[in-house]
């Protein structure tokens, strides 16, 4: 052997050195709220580079956000208004998630339950002097049931043919908007426009700004009483998830699918069901916007709030309180948003903050700890 | 209506498949799922429509492409591989930022006009064969006949040389490619950044050849997911995943392509007398993904095949696990 080939190979000596450990202990519960939100802003941070290298000024950008979102009751109360489609579908997406089901199909749901809320006024399944309480009724369930529908289509293929719901999800959203747009610009079009004629008053849900009679503080406030229904949704997920034995069977799927299995557990039933739930919940977005904000069918019904729930849910860290609380957060973003130049913005600085989010949970298992190098 | 030339077209846009799904089989062999293609193909996309514009070299744009789609899988490989998350959070994740960052930084570019695009021409004597000389060989872009050679070579490479065997034993038992003295973590850097690669391609092919531009989300219009599906339906296979891309690219063409002569088998066309029914055209390559991921998933629960044994899960050394 040559005196060369025995020469030491020279690697870079930086004068520290980074530990990797596998944390064996649990973490105390304040730090993974710490982790979760230092990775925002360290998301924010690269956000505001990005918008730099697009010739943006980012603190302008971020002071505007919040000014636009936070800055009066009554921009607040347009946040909420963003925000109660983004529970449900936090929620829908928690759910599934929470079965490691990965149901990115919600913003599909979200248009089905809109089309299905849609058709009790336009078809008419109802005349349109129903009562009002009746009304909404209806449109609720029948605004579930196509969302189910849309979920129960990938969910029995996962079941029963092993088809992954991952494209089977996302390709139904595909088809969800074609089928809505047939039936904006061809069947339910209004005068030639992409949109339905205006509902019924009664088809509305009631909004603050309908108090304002008795209560002149709630004038010109568009918070709708979805916003209620999406509060007690929240409540029924997390019971289901966390108090029934239902919601132990998901867990548990979700966790160690064949300890599951070799407790009896069905993974076909649980999927099928979970699925339909997620989209269920997903459609009860569509029917909130619909009846409580737009007021007919259009195509612009979603700036991606089937995506954004994804993201939600995430850094809710499947919980459903938490899903409530991070859903206002993006609806300021979202309302935000609208009037940001360059108009990818939003999306970006959502897809920053996931990818954050998801390196950080490296530091929830790991204890990363930095040395000085001992010199040899 | 000309069969041939729906074919021809067919061809050239099955290629933007043919390449995004080229490289997820690469990346999936490995073991890692990118689910981050759409991303990546729109950062491809607007990279080489906005490089193209301003140097008026759209090979430059190529290449840019894919350095900048390469990039953004690295991001993926980082989070999975060093840092051990979940392959479908940390792809969908990539998806997103992807897809922000090429709205951000690509604005304004949907009115920029139009770029130098990647020569097109026929190939001498192939272009004479009747029925497939007029499909596969005439006036197509470069990128198309790059797109023949490709897939060949890629099954050569997984299948029958040594580094192939090394990519196909980190996805299958990165354990035992480990205690032969195999770099895991290395290797599976190094094919995310292939599919990443690849991905970025798809997206050049995309804007400066098969539907030339820049129009945002549009440009993709979920190719990159249909690619995806195309894997499992391949089997991970590049040969199996030539048939597909193709058979997709002359489907969509179809699709646009209906909607145009007066009369269709000799009766009056629907679809141009009712253009609204057009919606329900557009939504058959999606419902056409699930049907094919459907019969691909039977032939592969029957025959015990496909998907790479170690795919979706992190290798973490001295763990015991695969």
């Amino acid at each position: 052997m040559t005196e060369s080939s025995l020469k030491p190979i020279r690697r870079l000596q930086l004068p520290f050195q980074i530990h990797v450990e596998q944390r064996l202990e649990d973490v105390p519960r304040w730090f993974p709220v710490l982790i979760s939100f230092g990775a925002i802003v360290v998301a924010l941070i690269l956000g505001g580079i990005i918008i730099v290298i697009a010739g943006g000024d980012p603190f302008a950008t971020y002071i505007h956000i919040a000014r636009a979102s936070f800055g009066s009751l009554g921009v607040f109360s347009d946040t909420l208004v963003k925000a109660t489609p983004l529970i449900f579908v936090g929620l829908a997406c928690a759910l599934a998630f929470k079965m490691r089901l990965w149901n990115i199909g919600a913003e599909g749901q979200f248009f089905m339950g809109a089309w299905g809320a849609s058709l009790v006024v336009l078809l008419p399944i109802l005349p349109s002097e129903t009562p009002q309480w009746l009304f909404i009724l209806v449109m609720l369930v029948v605004g579930m049931v196509c969302g189910a529908i849309w979920g129960f289509i990938p969910g029995f293929l996962k079941a029963k043919l092993q088809v992954n719901e991952i494209i089977t999800t996302l390709m139904m959203n595909y088809i969800a908007v074609s089928w809505v747009n047939y039936f904006i610009f061809a069947v339910w079009t209004e005068g030639g426009f992409q949109m339905s004629r205006m509902f019924p008053k009664n088809a509305w849900l009631p909004r603050l700004s309908d108090l304002a009679e008795s209560m002149p503080i709630f004038r010109g406030l568009t918070t709708h009483s979805g916003l209620l229904l999406a509060l007690v949704a929240a409540g029924v997920v997390w019971f289901i998830l966390f108090r029934s034995q239902w919601g132990y069977e998901i867990r548990l799927l979700g966790d160690n699918r064949d300890a599951a299995r070799y407790a009896g557990i069905s993974v076909a039933r649980n999927t099928i069901f979970v699925m339909m739930l997620s989209g269920a919940l997903a459609g009860l977005a569509g029917m909130s916007e619909i009846s409580g904000v737009v007021h007919r069918l259009q195509g612009a019904i979603s700036p991606g709030y089937g995506f954004t729930g994804i993201i939600v849910a995430w850094l809710a860290k499947l919980n459903p309180a938490a899903v409530i609380v991070v859903s206002i957060l993006f609806g300021a973003l979202i309302l935000a948003g609208r009037e940001i130049q360059p108009s990818g913005i939003p999306k970006m600085i959502q897809g920053c903050i996931l990818v954050c989010l998801i390196a950080s949970d490296f530091l929830l298992r790991y204890r990363v700890y930095i040395t000085r190098r001992i010199q040899e | 209506m000309d069969l041939i030339i729906i074919l021809q077209a067919g061809v050239a846009s099955g290629t933007v498949l043919l390449f995004a799904t080229i490289g997820e089989i690469f990346t999936e062999r490995s073991g890692v799922l990118n689910l981050g293609i759409e991303g990546m193909m729109l950062v491809g996309a607007m990279t080489s429509f906005s490089i193209t514009l301003k140097t008026g070299n759209p090979w430059l744009g190529v290449v840019a492409a894919m350095a900048a789609a390469g990039l953004i899988s690295q991001i993926h490989a980082f989070i999975t591989v060093t840092l051990q998350a979940d392959q479908v959070v940390s792809g969908l994740s990539v998806s997103f930022l992807g897809t922000g960052l090429s709205l951000v930084l690509g604005e304004g570019l949907s009115k920029a006009g139009t770029v130098s695009l990647l020569p097109s021409f026929s190939i001498p004597y192939l272009s004479q064969i009747p029925l497939l000389g007029p499909v596969f060989f005439t006036k197509q872009s470069v990128l198309v006949y790059i797109g023949y050679l490709v897939f060949p070579l890629c099954w050569y490479f997984i299948n029958k040389t040594r580094p192939g065997m090394h990519l196909r034993a980190v996805g299958e038992y990165p354990a035992a490619a480990d205690a032969l003295g195999i770099n895991v973590y290395r290797l599976r850097y190094l094919y995310v950044f292939v599919g990443g690669m690849f991905s970025g391609v798809a997206g050049a092919t995309i804007s400066l050849a098969v539907s030339p531009g820049w129009f945002s989300e549009l440009t993709t219009a979920g190719q990159g997911w249909i690619a995806v599906g195309l894997v499992i339906f391949a089997q991970w296979n590049p040969l199996r995943a030539a048939v597909g891309s193709y058979v997709f690219g002359a489907l969509r063409r179809l699709i646009l392509d209906i909607q145009g002569p007066l009369l269709l088998f000799g009766l009056p066309n629907p679809f141009y007398y009712n253009p609204y029914y057009g919606f329900f055209l557009q939504m058959i390559p999606y419902a056409f993904t699930i049907i094919v991921l459907i019969l691909g998933s039977r032939e592969a629960m029957r025959k015990r095949m496909g998907a790479p044994a170690a795919l979706g899960l992190p290798y973490i050394r001295g763990q015991r696990g695969l």
